[in-house]
């Protein structure tokens, strides 16, 4: 498979006539002015519909996914997406209902969005939910900006947002868009949140923490009642980032650890598709203090029907043009409701009982960032790998594509050396485990015996490793 | 329901290779860490049970077969081929991630070059990102790029911005210390002079709309003309089908232009996901947020796809970064890539000059209707303000008794205008429909 574009594929004159022209041009256009309109009409491909189809479709089986095999990617959670949220997700009653719809002809859009709060405020321990998001980062802008307006209607200017050093590099770069001065709080040696460093960070001028438990080296933050309390005592507020909520959902709520604000990431947790890098959706979850901040419009419960709330005059504003991305969280609903509380007891088991598993199989190959128990994923470092053969953790994922599965996350969190991070997830049997584990040990043993292998690697795909130095010197961003 | 896939000799298996007896003795540590609390018990639904009710729900949202929307602001219904969601619907599509493995998403990733070039084509710009959130969120975007740019914080945001854009664009801003300034409209259209003489030194930026929030053509490249001296930038948000026919934000000699993706193939879906379209000038590609993809060659000189200048993203550059955006909104820039494929330049210029042609037809029947007139003598793409005799959300509920959701009742955002009604019409409504809409409109109004 040839990796040529649209555009070389296309042939002036071809092309699928989806819209007849209504009878003669209409004679209105004159009144557009000429300076209005377009001088230059833009440079489409021409194709055949039979042909586009032959495309994307070539393009397709150029990519991995869940569909496809296992893909361990750490804090992605890359589950099986169950196949009823996409077929009620095309349903023209929801599909095709515009989004100023008078809210008498969106009640049954309305009622799922308003039953989906609920689910989550019940999940996390919170009071309500906003579903606006249309991301995890646009969640967590959300509740920094939340924070902010708290502390100033409380008539503090608080600036500095405590970020740990194994954090997602979407919190300090929030904090940052939310105004805030972000401080880096360093792990202790066991990979969690120190709290004498906590303690000293802790002043007057501290707007809050963001904080992911389990945090990014899948180890739960056991102390976090006393963390939330540190940042209390003095004055800030505890955001939770959601990402690896798919390791407790259903039997420990983020409230009870004495959060104030959450985000969750319906594409993780909830089983929505990651659509290969979007749409996700970030609700955001809060307690009564914070209730007023949260954006517009809100789904509210009126005495005969639901309603989209704007009128207030506390909130941050508004994150998107419209109420949220309806369609994913329609997705959200249908899952939490096949599943229930029961169900996603078994998920969060399952999820933490298969990477211990995983943990288990390997830590004698490879070192463990910690020893021990892990949630739903774990940390290796291929550190040993690199000082006895050469070879690092880029030259592993690589080999394991040839073996038949996508690497996991790579050099990530920054606070591990040569890190491979691993999240096997609730969906993915025994058999599948098992074979990635002697995948990898098969790689550790190549390792020794023919570095070259995994220097190369991968084989089989459309192309090798390509040059992202030179891609990024030479910039070609389109054709 | 349940999707995980282990039986009980599986768990007892790796219950065993670990030492404990139990699932549960894996979250020992968290119980013992936290307060007790209880988990609200809520019931699982089987797959067939839950159709059933989700039929029942669904038709608390009207008929789709017998329902008419006249509506756009913001959000357009345009005809959707149906080899687009049969091609979104590709498990190697939807439930792949980020391509971070280069090797195994080169579907993605030249899917995503497609898109920044077609992004390109249509906004006449020279360099596009691999998409935002929506429309809205891009240009607040925008307007932050542009301070970081010039290291000025006044923003001229034009009054003929669609309301929510302007609040999405105060959110993001707010707490960066932006100046934002309204200008005004004059008889509907952004007046050139009201903008030169708001224009000072520490202006950063004038955001304009076209067509604008009531659906008026806007002098594009006069206000280009006006900016080309001055260091402000110039940021043009755009209706993405109207570039079949109007001139593009490039043309009018913007320097960033932001379009909501909506009405290139994604379905109305009661406001999202949508997807935001973001393209500037090369030379300020370093400062542009969110992801790009870029042509590379490996070993072997086989040509492939990456994605490039992640120095920008907050993966790498963390607090410095140019956003804190992470994903974008792939599945949905998809979408409209295979769109513009399907379509083609002529047939997206049909799509554009048939729904001018629609939405002026419309605007002269209804303009006959006992008491009604258009509220502005304009030039318009297909969206006009129609006054009526009579509050408009009274006509709105009236409409939606017969299956027809009307033009926006323009008194939500502006209390001196209760009595207009902003209408929409693109290709796919048809002469019937609209006969349909003028005798309840009649009736409504009797």
């Amino acid at each position: 498979m040839s990796a040529e574009t649209v555009f070389e594929r296309s042939h002036p004159g071809r092309g699928t006539p989806y819209v007849a022209q209504r009878g003669a041009p209409p004679a209105s256009l004159d009144t557009i002015p000429r300076h209005a309109l377009r001088a230059r009409p833009p440079a489409l491909p021409e194709l055949t519909e039979g042909e586009v189809v032959r495309h994307y479709t070539n393009l397709s089986r150029k990519n991995w996914a869940v569909d496809v095999g296992f893909y361990p990617l750490g804090s992605c959670t890359m589950k099986y997406n169950p196949r009823l949220a996409e077929q009620i997700a095309a349903w023209p009653e929801f599909s095709a209902a515009h989004p100023l719809r008078p809210a008498r002809a969106a009640q049954g859009l309305l009622r799922i969005m308003y039953e989906t709060e609920r689910m989550l405020a019940h999940l996390c321990g919170m009071e309500r939910f906003t579903l606006q998001p249309a991301a995890g980062a646009q969640g967590e802008l959300c509740g920094m900006l939340m924070i902010r307006s708290y502390h100033l209607q409380h008539g503090a200017h608080r600036n500095t947002v405590i970020v740990p050093d194994s954090a997602h590099g979407t919190n300090p770069a929030t904090a940052a868009l939310a105004g805030f001065k972000v401080v880096t709080c360093p792990s202790s040696a066991e990979g969690l949140v120190d709290l004498r460093a906590l303690s000293k960070l802790a002043n007057d001028d501290l707007a809050g923490i963001m904080l992911t438990n389990p945090n990014t080296l899948g180890l739960f933050e056991r102390d976090i009642q006393q963390v939330c309390r540190i940042v209390h005592d003095a004055g800030g507020l505890a955001y939770y980032d959601g990402a690896n909520f798919n390791a407790l959902v259903g039997r420990f709520r983020p409230g009870d650890m004495g959060f104030d604000v959450v985000h969750l990431n319906l594409h993780k947790t909830f089983a929505t598709p990651h659509g290969g890098g979007g749409p996700g959706s970030g609700p955001v979850g809060v307690t009564a203090q914070l209730e007023p901040y949260l954006p517009v419009p809100l789904i509210a419960k009126g005495p005969e029907e639901f309603e989209l709330e704007e009128n207030r005059p506390h909130t941050i504003g508004r994150l998107n043009a419209f109420a949220g991305s309806m369609l994913v969280v329609l997705r959200a609903y249908v899952y939490l409701r096949l599943l229930g509380t029961a169900g996603l007891r078994d998920v969060s088991g399952k999820a933490v009982l298969a990477a211990n598993y995983l943990k288990q199989r390997l830590a004698d190959t490879y070192a463990p960032s910690h020893p021990g128990r892990c949630m739903h994923e774990f940390v290796l470092s291929a550190e040993k790998q690199r000082e006895e053969s050469g070879v690092r953790a880029l030259d592993i994922a690589k080999r394991l594509i040839d073996l038949g599965f996508h690497p996991p996350t790579m050099y990530f969190p920054l606070t591990v050396p040569e890190a491979l991070m691993i999240e096997p997830t609730e969906t993915e049997d025994l058999e599948t485990l098992d074979a990635f584990a002697d995948a990898l040990l098969q790689i550790a043993r190549e390792a020794k015996e023919s570095p070259e292998l995994l220097h190369d690697a991968p084989h089989n795909t459309p192309v090798g490793r390509l040059d992202e130095v030179a891609a990024a010197k030479n910039l070609n961003v389109r054709w | 329901m349940s999707f995980t896939p282990h039986t009980d000799d599986d768990v007892a298996r790796m219950l065993n290779a670990l030492g404990l007896s139990s699932v549960d003795d894996l979250f020992s540590e968290v119980r013992a860490a936290l307060p007790p609390g209880e988990v609200p018990e809520l019931a699982g639904v089987g797959e067939f049970e839950l159709r059933h009710q989700l039929w029942d729900i669904a038709r608390l949202n009207g008929r789709p077969d017998q329902t008419l929307c006249f509506r756009g602001a913001g959000a357009y219904e345009h005809y959707i081929p149906a080899a687009i969601p049969q091609l979104l619907s590709r498990g190697e599509f939807s439930t792949a991630y980020t391509p971070y493995q280069a090797e195994v998403s080169q579907g993605t990733l030249q899917v995503m070059y497609e898109f920044q070039t077609m992004v390109c084509e249509l906004l006449g710009m020279e360099v596009a990102n691999a998409s935002m959130y929506d429309g809205a969120s891009a240009l607040a975007e925008a307007a932050l790029m542009a301070m970081r740019i010039t290291g000025k914080h006044r923003l001229l945001v034009s009054e003929g911005l669609h309301p929510h854009w302007l609040q999405v664009v105060r959110t993001y801003a707010a707490n960066v210390e932006a100046d934002i300034v309204p200008v005004p409209l004059r008889d509907g259209l952004t007046s050139p002079d009201a903008i030169a003489s708001a224009l000072d030194d520490d202006t950063a930026a004038v955001l304009i709309q076209n067509p604008n929030v009531l659906g008026l053509i806007e002098p594009l490249r006069e206000i280009g003309a006006l900016l080309a001296t001055h260091p402000a930038l110039y940021i043009a948000a755009a209706y993405p089908i109207s570039l079949g026919l109007l001139a593009s934000p490039g043309e009018a000699g913007a320097d960033i232009a932001v379009a909501e993706g909506q009405p290139l193939g994604i379905p109305l879906s009661y406001g999202g996901p949508y997807l935001g379209l973001f393209a500037t000038k090369m030379e300020h590609i370093r400062q542009m947020p969110g992801r790009i993809s870029g042509l590379a060659y490996d070993h072997a000189g086989r040509r492939g796809y990456v994605m490039t200048l992640q120095a920008r993203e907050q993966h790498i550059r963390r607090e410095r970064a140019t956003s804190n955006i992470c994903s974008n909104q792939m599945l949905c820039a998809l979408a409209a890539t295979v769109y513009l494929s399907l379509m083609g330049p002529g047939g997206f210029s049909a799509v554009a000059e048939r729904s001018f042609a629609v939405a002026h037809q419309l605007a002269d029947d209804l303009s006959r209707l006992r008491g009604c007139s258009l509220a502005f003598e304009r030039p318009f793409f297909n969206e006009f303000v129609l006054k009526l005799p009579v509050p408009a959300e009274d006509i709105e509920r009236e409409l939606w008794n017969d299956g027809i959701v009307s033009g926006l009742p323009l008194g939500r955002w502006w209390p001196e205008r209760r009595n207009q009604m902003l209408f929409c019409a693109t290709e796919i409504i048809t002469d019937a429909a609209i006969h349909r809409l003028v005798a309840a409109m009649e009736e409504a109004l009797s």
